[in-house]
């Protein structure tokens, strides 16, 4: 085996690993007072792990036996993760300041690179193995991650909460994955899509069911939705930015891999399992928030909601499907990452976090910038028209189309529009109620200018985007097929 | 013959000290057969060839995961006869499970002994004369490579986790500073004086 050819297709993992063990180290002698030095390094390295994408990591096929894929998905979707991940980093420092008063600790970038190492394997596995490796490694690493603020009672349920169900559904995924590993042999993708290419017996659909409820908990989409709520509203809010943003990515991209390469000649038997799913998601993920006063549970419930519509471009199980989806999580990370960036201006005078709906009363009148950056993240996230959120809706639905699933795109459709009643329902209460006690004047011209940088993306100016985006995504999603 | 010896040797131990684990009544003595136990299933393994198993249980089992379960006994405030209070009780479902015990037993022998389990491709085929620490080192440290080192992150994370979630500096703790201590010489340390007789010493 040519270990230099295998590494170089690995290299953004080795550059993540290597590098949060380095930045650990530094961690360990440096102290507290590293931590500004540590996440700027923590940034710097994920934008090497980017560049490295560029090389043999996008393109240069099987690396290790066929273990791990260096493929154009896989690299479009760790260009899509890997600058989430530096965004959630970069967030984080003023949060803690303010919030518990000491400085944030050093763990939280390294714990944050390693999870990237873990998505990126995600996201490149062609093997059980490595699939189940990556996961864990990119969980493990969450669940610190949710209750870093080990004081907060909240942090701390929020973390165990998430560990004890995503225990539970390690091990629904490794039944399925021992089912299938069983029944077909190997746990190479190639090779289980074989044994589902021949006669199919039994174990091989079981197998097949518990893996996809396995991964439907890791991207929250219903009916294994229920931590998603209470983690986002525990979790610290860059963490919950965080949550919301590369982790899901990377499963989605695990599903789609494991969906088309793995199990590619049963598109059949999962379509219906990502069907219910979708529309299972779309449904609750809309009813469910209308109720909610916390805006980082609405958050939670809306993630879920566009969870279901990417997978409605999986359901198509064609690469115009597959790159629906691609593009879906772009614009649903930008806008994901914009609303958090916005959830976390909301502070009181003091500086502490404020998460009440309630809060954003009138802020047009005090805070226009603010408000008119959450108006269109919220009108985006619905999909109303003139904004880039509308065309991620309408490429899955025009992949649905194509693929035959009428009722399917129909029924997301009507879906959506009770959706946008809660998005509308939070800029009623910025634009026409009775102002609420000012916000604590935002200090951090890092995070403003990320604000406007993910707003100017989903603004009617991602339209330029569109036919880049759209190439760049087909030419991912066929190295799929 | 000496094969068939040390076998009957092994398996009567594992199965007497099998018994006495679940029988004996003070939980140290049990974890004491448990190990005994576990040696014994090692031998058993090194005589069908399995020589990895046979350490790991040595290693894992009796080095790591008994000695817990001692700590654990040993920090847990049992009653012994309180444990056996419910016995008569709960009989009938210990004998129903020990039925379906017994029953899956004889069903998988039964299967086994009408043919193996087939796989329908071997992955990597074991080589011939290759002893299985060796064939299991080759894999892992090539083939598996990517993902063993992935494992050992995964490990890693645990550790940072552990110690993120429960480290905290705590005030007004006296830490051992071995240098400075080394460093401390007599003279500094202790000072001579001549106390006049009758007014005793001031400190």
């Amino acid at each position: 085996m040519d270990y230099a050819a295998n590494l170089a297709m690995t290299l953004p993992e080795v550059i993540l690993g290597v590098g949060a063990i380095v930045l650990m180290l530094v961690a360990a002698w440096g102290g507290q007072g590293s931590t500004r030095a540590i996440s700027w390094a923590a940034v710097a390295i994920l934008a090497g792990a980017c560049v490295a994408v560029a090389g043999p990591a996008s393109g240069g096929g099987m690396a290790f036996d066929g273990l791990y894929r260096a493929d154009a998905f896989a690299g479009f979707a760790k260009l899509l993760m890997f600058p989430a991940a530096a965004i959630a980093i970069l967030m984080a420092p003023g949060f803690f300041q303010r919030t518990s008063g000491d400085d944030l600790r050093p763990e939280y970038p390294v714990l944050i690179l390693l999870s990237a190492a873990g998505m990126g394997i995600m996201v490149s596995a062609a093997d059980l193995l490595t699939l189940y490796v990556g996961l864990e490694l990119q969980s493990l690493a969450a669940y610190v991650l949710a209750s870093f603020m080990r004081r907060d009672t909240r942090s701390a349920e929020a973390g165990l909460k998430y560990f004890v169900l995503g225990a539970l559904a390690s091990g629904i995924l490794l039944y399925g994955i021992s089912l299938v590993y069983g029944f077909a042999g190997t746990t190479l993708f190639d090779g289980i899509a074989q044994a589902y290419a021949g006669p199919r017996s039994l174990g091989l659909l079981f197998g097949l069911v518990f893996v996809f409820a396995g991964l439907a908990f890791k991207i929250s989409a219903v009916p294994f939705h229920m931590w998603t709520p209470d983690v986002y509203e525990g979790a610290p809010t860059p963490v919950t930015a965080f949550f919301a943003s590369a982790p899901k990515v990377a499963a989605m991209g695990l599903a789609v891999r494991v969906a088309v390469e793995a199990m590619g000649p049963a598109t059949d038997q999962w379509r219906q399992i990502v069907i219910f799913a979708a529309l299972a998601s779309i449904i609750l993920g809309a009813v469910a928030a209308v109720g909610q006063t916390n805006i980082k549970r609405l958050l939670a419930y809306s993630s879920i909601n566009n969870v279901g519509f990417a997978l409605i471009g999986l359901a198509a199980g064609t690469p115009t499907g597959v790159s629906a989806v691609l593009v879906y999580l772009t614009i649903y990370v930008v806008m994901t990452l914009g609303s958090f960036l916005v959830v976390l201006q909301m502070r009181d005078a003091d500086g502490q976090p404020v998460e009440s709906i309630a809060a954003l009363s009138g802020l047009s009148r005090t805070r226009p910038g603010l408000a008119f950056a959450l108006m269109m993240f919220m009108l985006s996230l619905a999909g109303i028209p003139p904004l880039f959120g509308f065309y991620a809706k309408f490429a899955v639905f025009d992949a649905a189309i194509a693929a035959g699933l009428f009722p399917l795109a129909v029924i997301g459709y009507v879906a959506s529009v009770i959706g946008a009643y809660y998005y509308l329902r939070v800029v009623k209460t910025m634009y026409f109620d009775e102002p609420a006690p000012a916000f604590g004047a935002g200090d951090s011209k890092l995070e403003g200018g990320l604000i406007v940088v993910t707003a100017a993306f989903i603004s009617p100016l991602g339209y330029l985007l569109i036919a880049p985006l759209s190439a760049w995504t087909m030419a991912a999603a066929q190295a799929l097929f | 013959m000496i094969q068939a010896l040390a076998f009957y040797l092994f398996a009567i131990v594992v199965i007497g000290s099998g018994a006495m684990t679940i029988s004996s009544r003070n939980p140290v003595h049990s974890v004491m057969w448990l190990i005994l136990a576990f040696f014994n299933a090692a031998g058993l393994m090194v005589l069908v060839g399995a020589e990895f198993i046979a350490m790991l249980l040595v290693i894992v089992y009796v080095g790591a995961v008994a000695v817990l379960f001692l700590f654990v006994v040993m920090m847990l405030d049992i009653e012994v006869a309180q444990m056996r209070a419910g016995f008569a009780r709960y009989l009938p479902l210990g004998l129903a499970l020990a039925v379906g015990l017994a029953a899956e037993i004889i069903i998988a022998v039964g299967a086994w002994s009408a043919g193996g389990v087939k796989l329908s491709q071997r992955i990597a085929p074991i080589e011939g004369n290759v002893p299985n620490i060796q064939a299991i080192g080759n894999l892992l440290y090539t083939r598996y490579l990517f993902v063993f080192e992935g494992a050992g992150f995964v490990l890693l994370v645990a550790m940072i986790g552990a110690i993120v979630l429960t480290h905290r500096q705590r005030g007004g703790v006296r830490g051992q500073n071995i240098s400075r201590q080394n460093a401390r010489r007599p003279q500094d340390a202790t000072r001579n004086v001549q106390p006049p007789v009758g007014e005793g010493v001031q400190l």
